[in-house]
């Protein structure tokens, strides 16, 4: 294993990939963040916990400029995100950033390969390129043998690889990973928890990592509890 | 679990005599086993060669005489110290945490940050066993399993126990 | 096909055996006495009563659903309760024409007596509508009185319908007014008039003849003399049913399906408690009974509501009292019966593809390629069943019972065909399109997991654009046909005015009358007659004679010089029947009964010597002379020809409606028995666009009716697709490549039924143009203009579900919570 054991300090203000300061966001009466910061070192694997509706995923969503916070700002490589365009957040999106969910992720109607393809050919890559690099992907992660079918006709966990897979073929600087094993068993969890960290390391991609299950975060280089719409660095008391 | 250092902070909320120690003991933690008077005389006397306590008075009652304890500076930076250590992360850890938990309220201290810190530790140890597991070969990777789902197991117990701090607070300090 | 029967079967036994295990799980417990465990009728009739139960009470979503299903249903019961209306509106009218239809019109005349009256026909037009006028003069004491009048009118006095009243009492009917002889005096009733908006009088008259008018003793059906269809004219009707109909049956399959994807959810839950397969089957047939008996109550209302307003409709100058709409006793009962029974089997049709399982619905994708041998079957027949007919039906024949039935047979199933025939091709192209921008491949893969869906609403349109555009080309060949008719002169007029008189003097006295009608241009004046040579015998052969100035006589042969005086003999065509001059003519005697003797004979006219031989003008061979004499009305005593009628050609200024009304005034005051005819558009094409405008509007109708129900699916996938949807957004996709998915999606199959649909149907109409034996042609702008429709049906699906989509594409659909 080559990640230092040893990067446990948060990264200031300048050094990190990603940084959210003060984010508030409130749906309707309930307050989902409270004046959360939070900061992303590029390539280091961030894993966010906390019980449920303590606004981790709303605080994922705030950072990847899916939701934009009522409050606070998000900085991505120096860049203020809440000053650009929807378009632009989008583009973003599409270049930058990498997203595995729990499930219902993948086209039902696409075959594997064409899943994985689809962020390049968002952002405008010929198909057939687009659908080379998905193969090497499938490949890399172990699901090369699914890819003509259609997710219904795999099982979870290759879902979710395949969802791994699409999340990293765009080559994002940070992958966005909402409770990624969360509908798998702990072995398959496993298994795509190391495949995620392992391809995630290796191109130096960051990975914010939602998760309540705490050996997911396990894999992780540096934990964050959100609690109550706030977010604590943990890195700091160990 | 640290008798000694239970015992000391029991007397940082002021000072008692033996009885009422163990009196106390018994109440907060001696759910499945009481405290032998022997057991609190004893640490007593440690703790008073240690510095960490010393003889507030005598009291004179109808029975035999009673020394009255109270904590001193040491005895209370000692507190500090160990409920500011995580505990090394291992299993059955529940009942010195649980001590430390409301001996932390009793002494007006951050219950949570304690909670915290222990979990922190836990992760520490987790985010090792995995990656030894990564590494090394079946064996090895049952072993730490086995390591890794009672560390879990015990920092959901952490996280539910910090999730009920307020009710627990109110029932320790009622 | 037994494939896919045998499966679910046995997922049903084993669903049986594992409900059996759990006690008091499936209606097994309660049929124990039936080894067989065959569910008792008790049982079918929980289920179906729990199924109406969901449709009633699933709460508020529950109703939503079942209301959009039952005002769908309810539209198209509706729409097949004025259908149902047909006959007996039909026969009420048919009932009510013949009371005031002379019973003598196609008998010989009665003689005069105290009992008859003489009629003479008053018809007009006004801006289009015809007026249906009569006049009436009593012969005695008692007169036949036609439906609808209490007492035949007094000379002077006039009877109008409560339609023209009103027109003649507004400004607008000052134009109309010359043209009703004498003051209004009466109403007449219901009895007596077609429809409410029928626009009718009668006057009273003292001066009629039996020259120009009819002796009439009664009114009431001509016996035996039932006028058949034209054989063109009943495949028109047939195909218009047919077309009209079929995409109504395939909304109403189409709404009892609403929401189905919901319901699939329910029947799973339903499925975890205990139910077994065939019990959901019956549950989901209940609840679309549920959904379709609310429908036909929803669409008796909708009927009963139109049928009042019905009676502001005027088409064709033909209109309906709203007791005229009687649903047809046995139609309604069959209607009925067969709403909910259709709604059960779409149901249990639909369910037939999908295993509902406790923890969910599980789709069997096809995976076998569509079979195209079965689904050609149904248009292969009916092209086989039309086959017979191929030479065309003869002269004037009429259809008998078996052609009717052969022909919708044929019709219906090559429209059917088309729908069969959609699905297959859908999917053979979606198959084979690979490539393209991500919005289409979105939209492709779509619809090779599931074109089945979006095929099966499309072929509504696709049965109606087909049938619309086989209408469209029998209309525009039969219409061809019938514009031929006009002709004349060359002389380029709008109006023709024709009254009966061989004097070319009143010709030329209506003429002056019109140069000085409002509007009028130009005017050329003829009259025509015929003599006969004095040495020909009784069968002798009549020529021509021509009487007009020499302006007039120019337009219809070239005559170089013309004299007052002067007169012409027409040279180009058979040589034997051209007039020699000099030959000698017999002429009438106006002193003596014209029609009767030999000694009327006494009088002669010699066709001049000098007559020159003239060409006539080729080009309206028609109706222009092309033998006999033409002659200035110095040269011949006209008083004395037979059988004469003058026209009058009427050149407008452009762009003047009204100068129409202003000619037919005048003409009217000349004299009643003049008619104006309209040169530039025959009446029967009138009618035929009229129809036209009829067949687009219900088309466009139908479009819309169609759009809706491909809205209400798309908006339902849409909605299933939440979080899928907001998953693609957090990744970036752009609104606009979703947007464009789902409009391939909607354009792909909407496209290939639109195509589809052009070829059958100008196929069809062909095909049918040959059986009524009229030249072929197709107006393609026309069926451009049906395919465009059809474009436009994408766009509005796509526009309207649009504000979902952008919704749906917010990032709520994230959160699990």
């Amino acid at each position: 294993m080559t990640a230092p054991a040893t990067t446990v300090t948060p990264p200031t203000a300048t050094t990190a990939l990603l940084a959210a300061s003060g984010l508030h966001k409130t749906y309707g009466s309930t307050a989902a963040l409270a004046g959360a910061d939070l900061s992303v070192r590029a390539g280091e694997v961030v894993a966010v916990m906390g019980p449920s509706g303590s606004g981790k995923s709303t605080l994922l969503h705030c950072l990847a400029g899916i939701v934009p916070p009522d409050s606070g700002t998000v900085h991505y490589r120096q860049q203020e995100m809440s000053s650009m365009s929807d378009a632009e957040r989008s583009a973003l999106r599409r270049r930058d950033f990498g997203f595995v969910f729990q499930f219902g992720q993948l086209v039902p109607e696409l075959t594997c390969t064409e899943n994985v393809a689809l962020p390049l050919r968002l952002a405008g890559a010929k198909r057939r390129a687009a659908e080379e690099r998905a193969t090497h992907w499938l490949e890399r992660l172990e699901v090369e043998d699914v890819r003509h079918h259609r997710p219904g006709q795999i099982s979870g966990g290759q879902g979710q690889r395949v969802a791994i897979a699409r999340a990293l073929v765009g080559d994002p600087s940070v992958i966005f990973a909402d409770e990624p094993t969360g509908a798998l068993d702990s072995l398959n969890g496993e298994r795509v928890m190391d495949l995620l960290t392992d391809s995630a390391k290796e191109s130096r991609t960051a990975v914010v990592l939602v998760t309540h299950e705490a050996r997911v975060a396990a894999y992780s280089d540096r934990e964050i509890v959100v609690r109550d719409g706030s977010a604590r660095d943990m890195a700091a008391l160990a | 679990m640290s008798i000694s250092h239970t015992l000391l902070g029991l007397l940082e909320a002021g000072p008692r005599h033996g009885y009422d120690l163990k009196r106390a003991f018994d109440e907060r933690f001696g759910h499945d086993r009481q405290l032998h008077y022997g057991q609190v005389y004893s640490t007593m006397s440690r703790l008073l060669k240690n510095g960490l306590v010393e003889v507030d008075g005598v009291e004179a009652g109808g029975g035999p005489e009673r020394k009255r304890y109270a904590i001193t500076d040491a005895g209370v930076t000692d507190v500090q110290t160990w409920l500011t250590t995580p505990e090394k992360p291992e299993p059955y850890l529940q009942s010195t945490l649980y001590t430390k938990v409301v001996l932390a309220m009793l002494t007006g201290r951050d219950a949570g940050e304690l909670l915290d810190t222990q979990r922190a530790e836990h992760l520490r140890l987790m985010r090792d066993l995995t990656r030894r597991k990564k590494g090394g070969d079946l064996a090895d990777q049952l072993i730490c399993d086995h390591a890794l789902f009672h560390l879990e197991a015990d920092l959901r117990w952490l996280e539910t126990a910090g999730s009920r701090l307020e009710k627990l607070a109110k029932e320790v300090l009622a | 096909m037994s494939g896919t029967r045998t499966e679910p079967r046995a997922a049903d036994g084993a669903a049986e055996a594992e409900a059996g295990g759990t006690p008091g799980s499936g209606p097994d417990s309660r049929t124990a006495h039936d080894p067989a465990r065959r569910p008792s009728l008790r049982g079918w009739f929980d289920d179906i009563a729990m199924g109406l139960r969901f449709a009633f009470g699933g709460g508020r979503e529950g109703w939503l659903r079942t209301c959009l299903t039952s005002v769908g249903v309810g539209v198209g019961v509706a729409v097949l309760l004025f259908a149902a209306s047909v006959p007996h509106m039909m026969e009420a009218q048919d009932a009510r024409k013949a009371s005031w239809t002379p019973t003598s019109t196609f008998q010989e005349e009665p003689r005069k007596s105290d009992q008859t009256l003489l009629s003479d026909t008053a018809n007009t037009e006004f801006r289009g509508e015809s007026v249906r006028g009569r006049i009436l003069d009593p012969d005695g004491e008692q007169p036949p009185v036609p439906a609808g009048l209490e007492a035949i009118p007094e000379p002077g006095e006039v009877v109008v319908s409560p339609k023209l009243r009103e027109l003649l009492r507004s400004s607008e009917g000052d134009l109309l007014k010359p043209r009703v002889p004498g003051e209004i005096t009466g109403t007449i009733s219901k009895e007596g008039l077609a429809g409410p908006q029928e626009l009718a009088f009668y006057a009273g008259s003292d001066d009629l003849t039996s020259d120009t008018a009819s002796r009439v003793d009664g009114y009431g059906p001509q016996e035996g003399e039932s006028q058949p269809l034209p054989a063109a004219l009943m495949l028109l009707i047939v195909v218009a049913c047919v077309v009209l109909l079929l995409p109504v049956g395939a909304f109403i399959a189409a709404a009892v399906r609403f929401g189905g994807e919901r319901r699939d959810r329910r029947l799973a839950a339903l499925r975890l408690t205990g139910a077994d397969t065939r019990m959901t089957r019956r549950i989901a047939a209940g609840e679309a009974a549920g959904g379709s008996l609310l429908g036909l109550a929803v669409g008796g209302v909708f009927f009963l509501l139109l049928r009042e307003s019905a009676t502001a409709v005027r088409v064709q100058g033909l209109s309906l009292y709203s007791s005229d709409l009687l649903p047809h006793p046995g139609l309604t009962a069959l209607l009925a019966i067969a709403v909910p029974g259709c709604a059960i089997a779409v149901t249990l049709l639909a369910l037939r593809g999908v295993v509902i399982e406790p923890l969910g619905v599980v789709r069997q994708t096809p995976t076998r390629k569509r079979r195209l041998w079965w689904r050609v079957l149904p248009m292969l027949l009916g092209v086989a069943l039309l086959l017979p007919y191929l030479g065309g039906f003869a002269e004037g024949e009429t259809q008998s019972d078996v052609d009717t039935f052969q022909l919708a047979a044929a019709v219906v199933l090559i429209l059917v065909g088309v729908t069969a025939l959609l699905p297959w091709l859908v999917e053979s192209v979606v198959r084979r399109t690979r490539g393209g921008p991500v919005a289409l491949q979105l939209a492709v893969r779509r619809l090779q997991l599931d074109s089945g869906t979006s095929a099966r609403a499309v072929s509504g349109v696709t049965v109606a654009i087909a049938g619309a555009i086989a209408l469209q080309v029998l209309f525009g060949a039969v219409q061809e046909d019938e514009t031929t008719l006009s002709g004349g002169p060359r002389f380029d007029s709008q109006l023709l005015v024709s009254t009966p008189a061989q004097e070319h003097a009143t010709a030329e006295a209506l003429r002056a009358d019109l140069d000085r009608s409002q509007g009028v241009r130009e005017t050329i004046a003829l009259t025509s007659s015929f003599a006969i040579p004095a040495d020909a015998g009784p069968d002798g052969m009549e020529d021509s004679v021509t009487v007009g100035d020499c302006a007039s006589l120019r337009t219809l042969a070239k005559i170089d010089s013309c004299e007052p005086g002067d007169t012409f003999v027409v040279t180009d065509s058979d040589p034997g029947a051209t007039p020699k001059p000099g030959t000698t003519y017999a002429m009438d005697d106006p002193a003596g009964d014209a029609k009767s003797g030999d000694k009327g004979r006494a009088e002669r006219w010699k066709l001049p010597e000098d007559a020159r031989p003239v060409s006539s003008h080729q080009a309206h061979d028609d109706f222009s002379v092309t033998s006999g004499i033409l002659t200035t009305p110095e040269a011949v005593d006209d008083t004395r020809l037979t059988q004469g009628y003058s026209d009058v050609h009427v050149r407008t200024d452009p762009g003047n409606e009204d100068t129409t009304e202003h000619v037919r005034n005048t003409a009217a005051r000349f004299s009643m028995a003049a008619d104006t005819f309209n040169q530039t558009d025959t009446r029967v094409s009138q009618e035929f666009a009229a129809i036209k405008r009829g067949i687009y509007a219900a088309s466009a109708a139908l479009l819309l009716l169609i759009g809706a129900s491909l809205t209400i699916s798309t908006l339902e996938q849409l909605r299933e697709r939440k979080r899928l949807l907001s998953v693609l957004v957090a990744f970036g996709t752009r609104r606009s490549t979703l947007g464009w998915s789902v409009f391939w999606q909607n354009a792909i199959p909407i496209l290939l039924g639109v195509a589809l649909a052009a070829a059958t149907g100008v196929g069809l109409g062909l095909l049918l143009l040959q059986l009524a034996g009229v030249p072929m042609s197709v107006d393609w702008l026309a069926i451009g203009g049906l395919a465009s429709l059809g474009g436009l049906l994408i766009l509005l699906v796509t526009l309207l579900s649009a504000p979902v989509l952008w919704r749906m594409m917010r990032p709520d659909g994230l959160r699990t919570e």
